[in-house]
């Protein structure tokens, strides 16, 4: 066993664990299949969407069109990509709007937020599946999503052209091209929570989490999950 | 149009590129002077047969006015408007013919997200070059005069050309060419101004004393100018705007937001970076795998379960 000291705290920890033997590693579900393809299909559209998007947003990026087959072919596809995510996210919204109603632990971690972002935990309360940053994704996503989709609709040339007044679309054009831009930053900033809090990619690509993730940042859940379900080895179907 | 011309060219949507600025063309300019206007169509007819369009048979409606919008098949259209004069208590009918304004601040160019779909050429036309258009639609919302359409058949959008292909060789537009009264003219853009003037005098000197030239500075001026009986109230000739800009919506859309959104994405992106080498990663320490391997333990002896078995 190889051990370094952290001289931030000057504690001793090992380096590299001794692999032999039975790893002392417990892992918790956290997310479905279903809920992880359900995830997928909505990030992948987002992706598309913002490089579509984007692509008519600035002329600095309009070269982004050619990933799609040109300028024509991405106006055609971009307005689809975004009913696909709008029906997907329906499905993600139905799934985990419960577990992101804001409680007193959110106002007492947002009051942390130092802590947070200095990587302080111990600092914090104990916390349910789901903290009051990633409540603000949810809930940020929600409402722009809306935003971007009634606002699309009404820009959909093809289809609905016609249906409202160009005033009223001067005005969809504008809010759809600022809920884009704020949803695109909050994603930046989804994105980076996952590399920047390690272990967390494994609940969207494996399901699961580590114990010692979920103890240390979601121990509130933990405890509700240490109680059954981890040792009949279920995986929870209501996403609780 | 086809960007084929001769013309040098000023603007250029969505482009950061210079534009060639050695020459400079001389700007030109359509006069209409609608009290000349007899509403005999013959713009409309000349500009479908240069054009080689034919737009569908409509229905009447009681109205003269036919078809009864501008179209992508029909780049121009003589709008009647039946108009009670209420100080003479006479009947006017105020004919104009509707189409491209050719603005030198082009609402359209300023919306148009597809590089080159919209030009200005340096004479002050401003054109569409559709093999570049992608059918979003955005000059539709750029437009303070609601002129460009966008074709259902091939999704681009559509608008007078001011005849750029017969300017470029030194001709008038078909509809100039074709009016038989001389109401619309054509020429450098200050002989035009110059003529409208001797225009107004006139009408003034006919008791129009609110006669005057349309040539709206809300938008540098437009390269179609028309001379109005009442300049006064530009609205009476079928809703030409009074004071015509491109709206504060894509202004600001195509400003403000444009600045505002790269710089929330590029700082998101910077902020999360920093952080990273600052901050650190957000790690598991192995001590805290233990205590939730030892908690998960305590709770399954305390709800009387079985052996925690790690995987």
């Amino acid at each position: 066993m190889t051990i370094h000291t952290d001289i931030r705290d000057g504690e001793t920890r090992p380096l590299h664990q001794d692999k032999g033997g039975a790893p002392e590693v417990l892992y918790v579900p956290r997310y479905t299949g279903l809920q992880r393809v359900n995830h997928w299909i909505t990030a992948i559209l987002f992706t598309l969407l913002t490089l579509s998007g984007l692509a008519m947003f600035s002329p600095y990026l309009f070269s982004l069109t050619g990933l799609f087959g040109g300028g024509q072919a991405t106006r055609a596809i971009h307005p689809w990509f975004g009913v696909a995510l709008a029906v997907s996210f329906v499905f993600l919204f139905i799934r985990f709007w419960k577990l992101n109603i804001p409680n007193k632990d959110d106002v007492e971690w947002s009051k942390r937020i130092g802590d947070v972002v200095t990587n302080r935990e111990d600092r914090l309360p104990e916390l349910g599946k789901y903290n009051a940053g990633q409540k603000m994704v949810f809930w940020g996503q929600t409402a722009l999503i809306t935003v971007m989709l009634i606002s699309g609709l009404m820009i959909w040339n093809t289809y609905f052209g016609g249906l409202t007044t160009i005033e009223t679309q001067r005005w969809a054009l504008l809010a759809h091209s600022l809920a884009a831009v704020i949803a695109i930053a909050i994603i930046v900033v989804h994105i980076y929570a996952g590399i920047w809090v390690r272990g967390t990619g494994r609940a969207m690509v494996r399901g699961t989490v580590t114990g010692g993730w979920a103890y240390r940042h979601h121990r509130k859940w933990f405890r509700q999950m240490a109680g059954g379900t981890v040792r009949k080895g279920s995986v929870d179907k209501r996403g609780s | 149009m086809a960007d084929y011309s001769s013309l040098d060219i000023r603007q250029r949507s969505a482009s950061t590129e210079t534009p060639p600025e050695i020459r400079r063309q001389v700007e030109v300019a359509k006069l209409i002077d609608v009290s000349k206007c007899i509403g005999c169509k013959a713009c409309q007819s000349a500009c479908e047969e240069w054009n080689d369009l034919r737009d569908d048979v409509g229905v009447n409606t009681g109205n003269y006015q036919n078809p009864h919008d501008l179209t992508a098949k029909t780049w121009t259209l003589m709008r009647f408007e039946e108009y009670e004069n209420p100080q003479t208590n006479h009947l006017e009918w105020l004919i104009r013919k509707d189409g491209c304004m050719h603005c030198t601040e082009p609402g359209c160019l300023k919306a148009c997200p597809s590089p080159g779909a919209i030009v200005q050429y340096s004479n002050g036309i401003v054109d569409f070059i559709e093999e570049n258009c992608i059918g979003c639609g955005y000059c539709v919302k750029g437009c303070p005069f609601n002129i460009p359409r966008i074709s259902q058949t091939d999704h681009k959008a559509y608008k007078c050309t001011l005849c750029s292909d017969r300017v470029a060789v030194g001709q008038a537009p078909a509809c100039a060419k074709a009016c038989p009264t001389g109401s619309i003219m054509f020429g450098t853009k200050q002989a035009m101004i110059d003529q409208a003037q001797t225009r107004v005098e006139d009408l003034k000197s006919r008791g129009f004393e609110h006669a005057g030239l349309y040539d709206p500075a809300g938008v540098g001026g437009t390269h179609v100018m028309y001379v109005l009986h009442h300049a006064d109230q530009p609205s009476l000739y079928s809703g030409l705007p009074n004071d015509p800009k491109i709206s504060p919506l894509v202004a600001f859309w195509k400003g403000g937001a444009k600045v505002f959104g790269l710089a929330a994405m590029g700082f998101a992106a910077v902020a999360g970076f920093f952080h990273y080498v600052t901050a650190g990663p957000n790690e598991v320490a192995p001590e805290e795998e233990e205590e939730a391997v030892e908690m998960a333990e305590a709770k399954r002896r305390q709800n009387g379960g079985g052996e925690v078995r790690p995987h």
